[in-house]
């Protein structure tokens, strides 16, 4: 396209525009970490342990030392010397935590040595060959028990394997004395409810199960001083921070590349021990380093999400006016304390309020070790916990007093002139309006007619049920005041010779189509062509600074940011054109824009073209006075709040009579993400949230056994949903911008995982009201569903 | 997922893999499709030395009809088995299984010969090989041997197959009036429990049937108690009654995270039902 021309340039922002992403990721043509290969690299194995809880008493590394290839046998005691505790995110007290387990293991999976060989079989073989002798100990599984005085503990220091005890209740948490306070008035109003359901749920742990699994290449050159660490991580600056920590290095000594990044979900948040033992053992050997996670060690070692069990109670009058909660809350966080798994479980308790008017609220959290793998986020992360318990809660009153469940929602709906609103729990909902998303919801469903469909099936002998849920959620995270690492975002926006454009993000994108929506927001921004714009991200050594991708934040706070780089740019690019424009005596401020020209607004006449004014700025003879050459600008965004979007998502299931297989018929989602950039990749965002929250309704479920041994470390056995499990989703939409951010977008990527659950496991319970059923445990074990139909009750 | 060292021989012919079997020993393994052995390989369960493979050869391709009788070459995928017109027409109950195991990409690797060999508990071929009745051809160092599929299947993962003896085929009895049904284990796509029933029907009335489970226990078997009770019953009518018991008379029920002893003998049931309805309804 010739700029010069000036063909007129649609706008972008709000159009379905296919990923640039996409064909080099369906091609092969895409740089993930096990493709990296550099000269001299040797390869890494892991010695696990096989015991759920034990104490080292010894380990034989003479014959993996002795096998040719292998460079180096280490212990995790060995180890110790070079690497410290890992570091966490979270202020709350934990245990140490080495990469290498030094005297004690507490979970399978658990690393106790390491083998640095020429190739990955060697490497493996040699792992094989090391011998260790576990003094074992019981195994700590359950976290009701593991609370009691009588069960084994995990760790020293940390009575009845007691992690975290929080509480909150009444009126909240006096902020001065950091003391709950009185909260008699939760006991008036359950006291003066005319109706109060009671229910324990479980929301199981699940395996993130990212498509492309871990993996790390760690090159120390000591020539240089300096560590180059690849890693499959969705935060490469919070690498870079940690590792050079670890390492006794400042982080001008460190570069972290995420280079392509197969699914994160929350999991490659975590800066695990693999991390920091690739970059030690680099400069132990002198030699670039690889470790790439297979899948069984994926099932054991990788972070796994949920695991919160819920005794929740919720008062009502009669009319369905919700008039308190209260909420017992014990997260099995499994074995240690990673980088945030202590504050997952806060983010529960906190988004509980929902999108109710709660008079009260009390809310106590445990948080308990066993002997399983650390629990860390995952997708929705523990806002899908919370909202699971509360919307199960909400329809449970609804049944009671024979109401719609759409009903009880919106007479309980925060309104929309009372936003922001501050909850009980402290935070405050930016912006929302409820019921038009509810109507909205109702009607693309066919809401009435939903009920005459399963009404009618129903009277034929079949097991049908509907379902609603109606969430609120938190994004954008943000501000740095709740993310320990900085809740900021940093952009840079280049003008180029030429005309073209690079920007650099720091929200490192793995699946979220940023070089999409950033080329979009940056394409209407100085209206030139889409192809005109390179978006990189990934690489501190090219992204100056950054903190990741995590909280669906990647649009409400890192395209802040870019919008703000590249007001900057565009500030530049105009003093520039203005300097070229002498003859007219233009301004700046008079200057537009418009498909590919820089020109005085309303004069098309007087204009220069994007490139002569970038070509320009590199070859400013004459420099105009005060300026500096080129255009190359940064920005920070530091978000003042959350973003706060919500939806209403129905569904429609069956349950086979004979088998108790659930089939889930329809599903109908409509989100409010605020202002939408990319609607095709919103949509997808919310596909690809749907499938994750109808897997953990219907599918998924991490096992142990009494011994602590995984019985789900397979996709033998951990059941994830497949295409042909889902219907076609029915997605719609509106639209309430935040105010929080200039682009009024708050983010999206984990709406359809909270919606989707409770209001599935709805429809599940709907299905079997008729046998009695009051409550159903996820997932939607078809044998569980058979001994319901046949009888009643719960499971 | 990293195997041990293994060395790996391309058989030019069943002749030569027999050699290169009985030179390797018990160290040795074929490989076809490797959809069962190279998992096993990658989780270390199994680490043989030696792996042949037959999946090529032309020698055990084939699907073959010769007067009522029905062959198919081991190395026959299970794709190819159920894109055949000869299946679908004369024993449709087999290109039906085929379609259903597992997903595409193990129907375009896996073979019915190593389905039958390595005889997984949920296997689904296993069981519709029982209720046709088929005999599964074996050749060795003293060359052919023929077994009956019932005889075939022995235990768990235990098959009535020597050391140095290849899965060459199956033939069976054209059967249009047979049908397989099964619950599927939701993340591996194996029968939780599934049945093959193979009926005689005269008119509405059944004179006799074969009817064998997978799944429910340690290995395919028949359930000679339903084939007695469809012995003159009228169907589909009679179904529910004939196949009410299947899951009572087993000896020994898989009990795992996917379902209880309980709840495979009550599927066992359900599924009997199911697959004799299905076969009753066909002409």
């Amino acid at each position: 396209m010739t700029i010069a021309d000036g063909p007129a340039l649609p706008k972008l922002i709000g159009e379905r525009v296919k990923r640039r992403e996409d064909p080099r990721l369906i091609q092969g043509q895409a740089t993930y970490v096990d493709d990296i290969k550099l000269p001299g690299m040797l390869h890494l194995a892991f010695k696990r342990s096989d015991i759920a809880h034990g104490v080292i008493r010894s380990i034989d590394t003479s014959a993996a030392a002795a096998m040719e290839g292998v460079e180096l046998v280490i212990t995790g005691a060995e180890l110790a010397e070079h690497l410290g505790p890992m570091p966490i995110g979270t202020p709350f007290p934990a245990p140490d935590h080495f990469s290498v387990a030094t005297d004690k293991v507490r979970y399978v999976g658990e690393p106790v040595a390491v083998v640095v060989a020429e190739d990955r079989y060697i490497a493996r073989d040699a792992a094989d060959a090391i011998e260790v002798e576990y003094d074992e100990l019981p195994a700590v599984v359950d976290p009701e028990a593991a609370m009691e005085a009588d069960s084994a503990t995990l760790h020293e220091g940390f009575e009845r394997n007691i992690a975290v005890e929080s509480y909150w209740g009444g009126t909240g948490v006096n902020p001065e004395t950091a003391q709950p306070e009185d909260d008699s008035a939760v006991d008036a109003a359950f006291a003066e409810a005319d109706v109060v359901v009671s229910q324990r749920m479980l929301n199981q742990r699940l395996a993130p199960n990212a498509m492309e699994p871990r993996g790390v290449v760690a090159q120390y050159e000591p020539g240089r001083e300096y560590l180059t660490v690849w890693s499959a991580t969705q935060n490469p600056h919070i690498l870079r921070t940690l590792v050079a920590a670890m390492m006794g290095l400042g982080e001008h000594q460190v570069r972290a590349v995420a280079p392509e990044v197969g699914g994160g979900f929350g999991c490659k948040i975590n800066i695990y021990g693999e991390e920091y033992v690739a970059a030690a053992l680099s400069r132990l050997v002198k030699a670039p380093v690889k470790w790439i996670e297979d899948r069984t060690e994926a099932f054991l070692t990788t972070t796994h999400g949920r695991d919160l069990l819920g005794y929740i109670d919720l008062a009502a009058k009669s009319d369905g006016t919700i008039t308190g909660l209260k909420a017992r809350i014990i997260a099995d966080i499994g074995a240690y304390e990673v980088l945030l798994t202590a504050m997952i479980p806060t983010l529960t308790g906190l988004m509980m309020n929902g999108v109710y008017r709660l008079p009260v609220v009390r809310h106590e959290l445990t948080e308990v070790f066993t002997n399983k793998t650390p629990t860390d986020a995952y997708r929705g992360a523990g806002r899908p916990e919370g909202l699971y318990f509360l919307e199960r809660a909400v329809d449970m009153v609804a049944r009671e007093l024979d109401m719609d469940p759409a009903e009880i929602r919106r007479k309980n709906f925060v309104p929309a002139d009372e936003f922001p609103f501050a909850t009980q729990s402290g935070l405050v909902y930016d912006s929302g309006n409820y019921e038009p998303c509810l109507d909205k919801a109702l009607e693309v469903a066919d809401w009435q007619g939903l009920l005459a469909e399963r009404d009618a099936a129903r009277a034929e002998g079949r097991i049908v049920g509907v379902g609603l849920s109606f969430y609120v959620e938190v994004c954008g995270l943000g501000p740095s005041a709740v993310v320990p690492t900085g809740g900021w975002e940093h952009s840079g926006v280049t003008v180029e010779r030429g005309g073209k454009v690079t920007a650099t993000t720091g929200a490192s994108p793995h699946g979220q189509g940023n070089e999409t929506t950033f080329a979009q927001m940056l394409a209407d921004h100085f209206s030139i062509p889409l192809e005109d714009i390179t978006i990189l991200h990934g690489d501190t050594g090219v992204v100056k600074q950054g903190i990741g991708t995590f909280g669906s934040r990647s649009q409400a706070v890192g395209g802040a940011a870019l919008i703000s780089a590249a007001g900057k740019a565009g500030d530049k690019m105009k003093q520039f054109a203005a300097a070229l424009m002498t003859d007219q005596e233009v301004s700046p401020e008079d200057l537009v824009f418009e498909d590919g020209r820089i020109q005085v607004e309303g004069a098309p006449e007087v204009s220069k073209t994007f490139a002569e004014v970038a070509d320009y700025a590199y070859v400013p003879v004459p420099l105009p006075p005060g300026m500096e050459p080129g255009v190359s600008e940064e920005a920070f965004f530091e978000p003042e709040n959350n973003t706060y979007p919500f939806g209403c998502h129905i569904s429609m299931v069956e349950v086979d009579r004979d088998t108790g297989e659930t089939k889930l018929l329809k599903l109908i989602a409509v989100d409010d993400c605020g202002n939408v950039i990319n609607p095709l990749i919103v949509d997808g965002q919310v596909h690809g949230g749907l499938a994750q929250g109808i897997g953990q309704a219907m599918f998924e479920e991490v096992v142990y056994d009494e011994d602590g041994q995984p019985v789900t470390a397979s996709f033998m056995d951990y059941v994830m949903p497949r295409a042909a499990d889902l219907p076609v989703f029915e997605l719609d939409r509106t639209v309430t911008p935040t105010p929080i951010n200039p682009l009024g977008a708050k983010g999206v990527g984990e709406a359809g995982t909270i919606g989707s659950t409770p209001c599935v496991v709805n429809a599940a319970v709907d299905a079997l009201a008729p046998f009695g059923v009051t409550h159903i445990e996820m997932p939607l074990r078809p044998e569980r569903m058979w001994r319901l139909i046949n009888e009643g009750g719960q499971s | 997922m990293i195997p041990t060292a293994f060395e790996y021989r391309r058989a030019g012919s069943v002749a030569e893999a027999l050699s290169l079997l009985q030179e390797g020993g018990p160290e040795a393994k074929l490989l076809a499709g490797g959809h069962s052995l190279i998992p096993m390989m990658k989780q270390r369960l199994a680490e043989p030395g030696l792996l042949i493979d037959i999946g090529g050869l032309d020698e055990l391709r084939g699907i073959q009809e010769d007067g009522g009788e029905i062959a198919i070459g081991a190395a026959m995928t299970h794709a190819e088995i159920a894109a055949s017109d000869l299946l679908r027409a004369q024993a449709p109950i087999v290109a039906e299984t085929a379609a259903n195991i597992g997903d595409a990409q193990v129907r375009n690797r896996g073979t019915i010969g190593g389905s039958l060999a390595h005889a997984d508990p949920g296997a689904d071929l296993p069981a519709v090989m029982v209720a046709l009745d088929a005999t599964i051809a074996l050749l060795g160092p003293n060359g052919e041997r023929k077994v009956q599929a019932e005889d075939f299947f022995q235990d768990i993962l235990t098959v009535d197959l020597a050391e140095d003896e290849i899965v060459t085929g199956v033939c069976f009895q054209a059967c249009r009036s047979a049908a397989y049904a099964k619950l599927e284990q939701r993340a591996s796509k194996f029968a939780l429990v599934g049945v093959a029933a193979a009926l005689s029907l005269d008119g509405g009335t059944c004179s006799s049937a074969r009817v064998a489970v997978t799944g429910a226990s340690s290995h395919a078997q028949r359930l000679s108690g339903v084939e007695g009770a469809l012995a003159g019953a009228s169907l589909p009518d009679g179904a529910a009654s004939a196949a009410s018991g299947a899951g009572d008379a087993l000896d020994f029920v898989n009990e795992d995270l996917h379902g209880s002893e309980e709840y495979r003998r009550a599927m066992t049931a359900v599924f009997a039902r199911r697959a004799i309805e299905a076969a009753a309804g066909r002409s």
